[in-house]
């Protein structure tokens, strides 16, 4: 079967962000961008289905800048297939990229998407679920460990009490958990080897997608700053503290 | 204007969370329903009928809502929407599996993780792990909702509402319930309660978690957290996990055990009250954050603060 894995194009989960002075966004002037990181668990974990057999061909596919490019070749470079950039400078809203992979599945045809459950730059965390949505699929979302069964897949989800296993049919949506894999480092050979490999570059005026965003930014602001306190210098001080003067125990 | 609360239905309760969800719907003004769907529901129904200021209560009960799956209670949201402004769930796992199902149906743009409400249609959320506040406006005619319910005061009790029975919308058929492993605990749950105790990568093994931290928790009558690496490296299970893609907590205390303070940890705790910080290196980025903070070997102090809470 075809697996699609979109990867997002986001800040690096090291850099601390900075507001703009403008209250108009954060500054991302200069600043290092990475895949998503839980992008990059779902490119491992199509990777691995590809090498148990149950994959036949990953399409990595990315809706961004110019630039995404680079995180569509470290897909590529990680075990991927073949890759596709519709390309942008606008922000897209989730809703307006779940319509577009919509388009993508449907020219594509896979019967697996794994998308991440959440991008560190807006923490949405709503892509797989409206592009299942979109598709009448079913959704295993946060998951930490997917088994093909027969042609049902068995998905563990970690929920707010622990983890859920539920079957869901194919074609279906899953969404990947920090604990699915651990994603692999690209060899040398390997990166070298994926730029040789196709990649499809589209705007999106290709596309019959309305993308017009919902929602309008008022103003981006620094959170409330909070204080380093004081040290104290033995376990008595600080249960003393703790009692007397914040009160709390 | 009416706006709509999904309950956090568990078996035959709701949570506390769902409090909080509905004072955030009764800030965007109007009339405030609650749905409940379960699989033999009826004293949750009762429950969500005694919030105060509900004027009604939806319950459609059925065993496809009983392990809270998404498409059909989606397709559930999706039938009773049309007579609502704005659907509100709190930002749990299942509202976060839930609700963007539900926007899409209704071609509506998803505002995640709502922490304040400043009009109708104005809201403010986190992003960047909590580096960066932004106030948002909608221009969907109906709101996609779901809340942060650390950020909002829980609704009292009191309430009267009437409850109405409605039918299920049926189950689309294409996922099913395989089995469940939830965490046993009788410590308070974890975004609830008033004080945590989170140990990080320093405790090195759920013994450690056993014989230093569990004590204290239950001294202090705490609920115990972890950062990611603990997690990961299996000292504790998943549900722990206190940070950006783990639970937010602001409970009035929060002790960090050897957790370094990265921003992804910072961003699920750092509207506690009162943080405390036990970490044997000085530099600590947690130290930047805590209220007091206290530089040693955590097999060390962890002892003499069990001893010391009598
Ligand atoms: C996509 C993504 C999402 C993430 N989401 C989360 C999240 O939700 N929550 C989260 O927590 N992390 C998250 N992380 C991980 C985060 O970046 C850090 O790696 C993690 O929080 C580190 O955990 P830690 O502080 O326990 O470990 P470390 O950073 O290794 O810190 C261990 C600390 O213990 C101290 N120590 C060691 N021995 C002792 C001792 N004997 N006594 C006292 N102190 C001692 C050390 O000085 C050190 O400060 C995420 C990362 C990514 C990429």
């Amino acid at each position: 079967m075809k697996v699609l894995v979109p990867v997002k194009r986001v800040i690096d989960y090291n850099v601390k962000v900075r507001v703009k002075s403008d209250e108009s966004g954060v500054d991302l002037a200069n600043v290092k961008m990475s895949m998503n990181p839980f992008d990059e668990i779902a490119v491992e974990e199509a990777i691995r289905m590809k090498e148990a057999g149950t994959v036949t061909e990953i399409v990595a596919v990315s809706i961004g800048p110019e630039k995404a490019q680079d995180q569509i070749r470290q897909a590529l470079a990680m075990g991927a297939d073949r890759g596709l950039l519709i390309k942008t400078d606008e922000n897209v809203e989730p809703l307006s990229v779940a319509k577009l992979l919509k388009a993508v599945v449907d020219e594509e045809k896979p019967e697996l998407v794994i998308l991440g459950k959440q991008a560190i730059d807006d923490d949405s965390n709503q892509t797989g679920q409206m592009l299942a949505a979109l598709l009448g699929w079913p959704q295993g979302t946060f998951a930490s460990k997917v088994e093909k069964d027969g042609d049902k897949l068995n998905v563990t989800r970690e929920i707010d009490g622990g983890l859920q296993t539920i079957a869901i049919n194919m074609p279906a949506i899953v969404t990947t958990d920090l604990r699915l894999n651990e994603p692999r480092y690209a060899s040398l050979p390997n990166i070298m080897k994926a730029k040789k490999k196709p990649l499809d570059v589209k705007e999106i005026g290709d596309y019959d997608v309305d993308v017009t965003p919902r929602l309008e930014t008022v103003k981006v602001t620094e959170p409330p700053k909070r204080k380093a306190g004081a040290k104290v210098e033995s376990v008595a001080e600080l249960v003393d503290k703790l009692k007397n003067e914040a009160g709390v125990i | 204007m009416a706006v709509l609360v999904i309950a956090d239905v568990h078996g035959n309760s709701i949570d506390d969370s769902t409090h909080k969800t509905v004072t955030a719907a009764q800030a965007i003004g109007g009339d405030v329903d609650i749905l409940i769907a379960g699989d033999g529901a009826d004293d949750a129904a009762a429950a969500a009928a005694k919030i105060s200021g509900v004027r009604k209560v939806l319950h459609a009960d059925d065993p496809s809502y009983a392990h809270r799956l998404a498409e059909p209670l989606a397709d559930l949201i999706v039938k009773v929407a049309a007579d609502y402004d704005a659907i509100l769930k709190t930002a749990a796992t299942t509202g976060k599996n839930v609700m963007p199902r539900v926007a899409a149906l209704l071609d509506v743009m998803q505002i995640s993780e709502i922490v304040s409400v400043e009009g109708p249609d104005t809201f403010v959320r986190p992003i960047y792990a909590g580096n960066a506040m932004q106030t948002i406006k909608s221009n969907d005619a109906k709101k996609v909702i779901t809340v942060r319910a650390t950020s909002f005061a829980a609704a009292e009790e009191g309430g009267n509402a009437t409850i109405e029975k409605i039918d299920a919308a049926g189950d689309p058929g294409i996922s099913s319930f395989v089995g469940e492993e939830l965490t046993k605990s009788d410590r308070p749950e974890l975004t609830g309660a008033k004080i945590v105790i989170s140990g990080g990568r320093a405790l090195a093994s759920y013994e450690n978690f056993e014989k230093y931290i569990f004590p204290i928790a239950d001294k202090l009558g705490a609920a115990v957290g972890a950062s990611r690496a603990a997690v990961d490296a299996g000292y504790v299970p998943n549900d722990y996990q206190v940070g950006q893609t783990g639970k937010v907590v602001a409970p009035e205390l929060y002790i960090a055990v050897g957790i370094s303070g990265a921003i992804q940890h910072l961003a699920g705790m750092k509207d506690s009250k009162v943080i405390v910080a036990i970490n044997k290196d000085e530099e600590a980025p947690i130290f930047q954050v805590a209220d007091y903070g206290l530089v040693a070997d955590l097999f060390k102090a962890l002892p003499e603060l069990e001893e010391a809470l009598g």
